[in-house]
């Protein structure tokens, strides 16, 4: 019976089909995708990072510390990383990378891919590197070529491709040069107060218990200062990294479905009632009540099922294309493989989502009479809704949570998720309702006839106004929402850099450099915006405590922390335009007399030191032990380009200490920027460039290629959107065609039905695009302000033309839907209806 | 008396596929100004055929229709909407009334559609005619049959139409609604002179009709 009911109506819930189709296909490609990721994660973990431990340090691995390291293993590789300027001989470019001098046979697992095959071993041997593909492109460098580093000239050995662990965005963001360890010193860059990177990496024969093995020997890494990385741990921080990323996306996928739902349960109502007059001839004819809800939830489970089923097939499909465009994201090869349990969750999830959805329309054909049959079916149509309807509403609410902690698993998380839909929803739902409300209330009765009915429309019985307004509008909100935020990152980024702003950073500048870069910068006509000296130092003791006091205070872990790194700190009278005292008092001057010195530190830094104003630190400045008090805690706006610091001393203390200093420019053009930073590498091959354009391409690179993933992701959302549009159209495409018609009949012009009916999707459209963008601006004013703390200024014309689009499409679908209306005769469209 | 509608030679062909359904073959008659006339015969005769393309609804496959002194055969949709707008009243048996529009709304549109001004008044009176001037703004789904009938009559008068086809216009009526919309569409008609042609089967509503022509297969067989 429930077969043969659905007869008639068959190619009507085909589109009804699709917006499940379009859910199931987003969650289980994500799903698979998420699986997938796993899988090669936990196959490649050891290419990874290479080696089976990697024991890594800011400082310079002395004494004790090495006695120790050394007692880790035989099989080791060293590594020093560190950022310096490689020029480029033949070509006379220049650029900041990151330079790893390599000494041993690392890596142990995977390998260092170069072209040639062999310059991966090669080069270790010889006077030679090899460089990261990115900027052999940019540079347009070939192998045989040569670049210089410090003082040291070194010949292109071959391209490097892929090294363990790193990302094609890392590459692009620090690019590689690897070098032999043995001609480090000779490039002069291991002076005092460089940055670098000590690693050492080692391996294990097959059977060692590593994990065991570190786990005996922590206490002794937390001694030395060491930072580890095991196979295990290195695969559990990159599992996490990207099932947050999967996370996110299966959530955005979700929404897709939600949508869909939505879409289901719409047309599920119309076309219950539709049926209330079949429902109620078969209720004559002696089916039971709950025959009669039972045909229909066949019915629906069936088409629920084949929908669902379409949509796995789909997204499996689509989860073998992903990986061309997630690989650059990711440090190991992405291989794609059916994932059965992915399809196993998407089928589960679609048959019960489709049921759960269609019940709450499905649950009032219990309640239609036979007597509907001797009745006017319309009498009926508004079935009221009972307490099995709203146990179902919260079994929906219930699912969507139960749905969003097993994504999340956090309950705050999944109350804030269920939150925000149910939210979205009710302001869609109210807006509708009140902008319906507002037509009513103030209708244009001065308005041409046209305008009016297509306004009206809008109210009417029968109206689409809410459905189309949550299911455009979320669709719309979502994707405005992610347009906005990318925005904002961007936005943040670009404003640092505008007008005159400095877009040049330059560092390492040695005390008898100074004079040598500026008389440059003077000779290239390239203003220096600022010059700051800078000074390195230790931190010894905080309120009296040593390092080795914290050791063993659980409670004091931040405390221990700070000691560990080395403070990169600057002395002057007065604060900059970035900084705000926010506590204490700013003291720009020593008194020599005075028994400490008074220093200001970055109030984050401090809260997160559980430093207080008068704490007193010990620092040691290569050997003179400098006493400190904390007279004053500053904000400091780090999204301004400038040199800011976590420590700033007065004058009159540290001027004669060893000291190195960075400069702030601004270059008008690439062409000055290429020439200045050729100009100071070739005569101070010690100073880094960050050419802050540079990296604003490669940022917008990054997120281009994020907001892809995530925008294709979304798409989901609007085409399934687009569907429940084009089927809450055709839902009322019947009673549309029938109003024409009349109009028709009764002497209105192709032109008059064809301004009606553009106006009321048109009102329609605009309403859901307005609602959507609406919602998005408020989202993302919110997560400006309070996530990123930034200032949220939307483009206006971006935020129009997604109206307008939305708006059109509105339009067009309402008009294709109607079409052939506007040419039939009356009379033959009169009689198929009557 | 002048002639308002004249159908000369009038066939109405149907195709499906390779058959061919002669629904009306070569109709002739003509209808004076002012004057009441009842098309009646069994179902399938072709009668509904007939009264829609008197009325321009469709178009005859062969023949000439001509409405008030224009041949409806050359004219193209919005030609024949126009012709339908300015002489045509219309009241069906299913009521069809627009459901999104309230019960004054729908006696409006047609003179909406004409671009007049100051219609409500008109529109109220006309309900006020038919007994519904309290029921104005309620819809169609929350009137009766009867009701629904009396709005579709106000509506058809609203344009002042020459002429006025009505079909089977108390087919989904009681007796006793019937007999009060029969007198008031010729009530109304006799007040506003206008022409009127009744599609029906219900011969004692054809009695009532000046003239009565017969048709059976697709072809007249009695024209009084």
């Amino acid at each position: 019976m429930a077969w043969r009911d659905s007869r008639r109506n068959r190619a009507r819930l085909a589109l009804f089909i699709s917006s499940i189709i379009l859910g199931i296909a987003a969650l289980v490609a994500i799903y698979s995708l998420g699986d997938n990721l796993r899988d090669n994660i936990d196959n490649q973990a050891a290419t990874l990072i290479g080696a089976d431990l990697s024991i890594y340090s800011g400082k310079k691995i002395e004494g004790k510390a090495m006695a120790f390291v050394d007692s880790l293993g035989k099989m080791r590789s060293e590594e020093r990383a560190f950022a310096s300027m490689v020029y480029f001989n033949k070509g006379g470019g220049s650029r900041l990378t990151q330079v790893k001098a390599l000494a041993g046979d690392f890596p142990y697992y995977g390998k260092l891919e170069t072209i040639p095959v062999s310059a991966e071993q090669t080069f270790r041997n010889r006077q030679e590197a090899v460089v990261d593909q990115t900027l052999m492109l940019q540079y347009r460098a070939q192998v045989g070529d040569s670049i210089r580093i410090g003082e040291v000239t070194f010949a292109i050995a071959g391209i490097l491709e892929k090294a363990p662990g790193a990302t094609g965005i890392t590459a692009s963001v620090a690019p590689v040069v690897y070098i032999p360890m043995r001609f480090l010193d000779q490039t002069g860059l291991m002076q005092k107060g460089s940055r670098v990177g000590y690693r050492y990496y080692f391996k294990y024969p097959a059977k060692t218990d590593v994990e065991k093995m570190v786990k005996t020997l922590e206490p002794k890494f937390e001694k030395y200062d060491l930072d580890y990385n095991t196979v295990q741990s290195q695969k559990e921080d990159t599992g996490r990294s990207f099932r947050d990323l999967t996370r996110f996306l299966s959530l955005v996928g979700f929404v897709a479905l939600l949508l869909g739902c939505i879409g289901v349960a719409s047309a599920i109502h119309i076309y219950v009632r539709e049926k209330l007059n079949s429902i109620a001839i078969l209720r004559c004819l002696g089916v039971k009540a709950s025959q009669a809800f039972l045909i229909y939830l066949i019915q629906i489970a069936g088409i629920g099922l084949i929908g669902t089923v379409l949509g796995t097939l789909l997204g499996t499909v689509i989860q073998q294309f992903l990986p061309v465009v997630l690989q650059d994201l990711l440090p190991f090869d992405l291989t794609t493989d059916i994932s059965w349990s992915a399809i196993g969750q998407g089928l589960a999830i679609g048959v019960l989502i489709s049921i759960l959805f269609a019940l709450p329309p499905l649950v009032s054909i219990r309640k239609v009479s036979p007597l509907n049959v001797l009745r006017s079916a319309s009498d009926a149509s508004h079935p009221e809704r009972d307490a099995v309807s709203w146990a179902l509403y919260g079994l929906i609410v219930l699912f969507i949570f139960g749905f969003s902690f097993l994504q999340m698993q956090t309950w705050i998380q999944a109350l804030v998720f269920t939150g925000s839909i149910l939210a979205s929803f009710l302001i869609l739902f109210g807006i509708a309702s009140l902008l319906m409300w507002l037509v009513r209330r103030f209708f244009p009765t001065s308005w041409s006839y046209l305008w009016r009915q297509g306004l009206a429309n809008l109210y009417r019985p029968n109206n689409q106004t809410t459905i189309l307004i949550v299911s455009v509008g979320l669709g719309t909100s979502l994707i405005c929402t992610l347009f906005f935020i990318q925005t904002i990152l961007l936005t943040r980024v670009k404003l640092s850099s505008s007008g005159n702003q400095p877009n040049m950073v330059l560092f390492d500048i040695q005390n008898h450099q100074r004079e040598g870069v500026l008389a440059i910068a003077k000779a290239q006509n390239v203003p220096i915006n600022q010059s700051v000296p800078i000074v390195n130092m230790r931190l010894e003791e905080v309120n009296g405590k040593a390092a080795a006091d914290f050791e063993g205070d659980t409670t004091a872990e931040q405390s221990r922390r700070i000691f560990g790194r080395e403070y990169r700190v600057t002395f002057r009278d007065s604060t900059t335009s970035s900084e705000k005292i926010t506590k204490g008092k700013w003291q720009g001057k020593h008194n020599p007399s005075a028994e400490m010195i008074p220093i200001s530190v970055e109030q984050g830094f401090a809260e997160r030191s559980r430093l207080e104003l008068g704490d007193t630190l010990v620092f040691n400045v290569q050997g003179t032990i400098m006493p400190t008090t904390i007279s004053s805690f500053r904000e400091v706006n780090w999204s301004e380009v400038r040199t800011n610091f976590l420590v700033v001393f007065p004058t009159g203390v540290l001027e004669e200490a060893p000291q190195f200093h960075a400069m702030l420019t601004h270059v008008p053009n690439p062409a000055v920027s290429a020439r200045f930073q050729q100009a100071l590498v070739r005569q101070y091959p010690n100073i880094s460039i960050i050419d802050l354009a540079l990296v604003l391409r490669v940022l917008d690179d990054i997120f281009n290629k994020i907001g892809f993933v995530i925008r294709f992701m979304a798409g989901f959302s609007i085409l399934t959107g687009l569907i429940v549009l084009i089927a809450s159209v055709m839902i009322s495409k019947y009673q549309r065609i029938q109003e024409s018609v009349l109009l028709r009949t009764l002497g209105a012009s192709r032109k008059q039905i064809f301004v009606i009916t553009s106006l009321e999707y048109f009102f329609l459209g605009a309403l859901a695009a307005f609602t959507g963008i609406l919602i998005a601006v408020i989202g993302s004013f919110c997560l400006a302000k309070f996530n990123f703390e930034s200032e949220f200024n939307p483009e206006l014309w971006p935020i129009a033309l997604i109206f307008l689009f939305v708006s059109l499409l509105t339009v067009i679908i309402g008009l294709l839907n109607s079409r052939g209306i506007l040419s039939r005769p009356p009379l033959e469209v009169l009689r198929q209806d009557v | 008396m002048n002639t308002i509608l004249d159908l000369h030679d009038v066939s109405k062909i149907y195709k499906s596929g390779d058959r061919t359904l002669k629904v009306l073959d070569s109709i002739s008659f003509s209808i004076d100004t002012g004057s009441t006339v009842s098309i009646v015969g069994p179902s399938g005769s072709g009668k509904t055929t007939l009264l829609g393309l008197c009325a321009g609804l469709d178009r005859s496959t062969n023949g000439t229709v001509e409405l008030h002194g224009k041949r409806l055969n050359g004219l193209n949709e919005d030609q024949l909407a126009a012709v339908r707008n300015q002489y045509v009243g219309f009241i069906f048996q299913n009521f069809q009334l627009l459901p999104t529009l309230t019960a004054l709304e729908n006696v409006m549109v047609p003179m909406e559609l004409r671009g007049e001004k100051n219609i409500k008044s008109r529109a109220l009176d006309l309900l006020d005619k038919v007994g519904l001037a309290e029921r104005g703004h309620h819809y169609p789904t929350q009137l009766s049959g009867g009701e629904q009938q009396r709005v579709s009559l106000a509506r058809a008068f609203s344009n002042q139409p020459q002429i006025l086809f009505a079909d089977e216009p108390t087919g989904n009526l009681d007796a006793e609604t019937s007999e009060k919309v029969v007198k008031l569409l010729f009530d109304l008609n006799r007040e506003a002179g206008t022409t009127l042609v009744v599609v029906t089967h219900d011969l004692e509503l054809a009695a009532k009709t000046q003239r009565i022509i017969r048709i059976k297969g697709g072809k007249i067989v009695e024209a009084s």
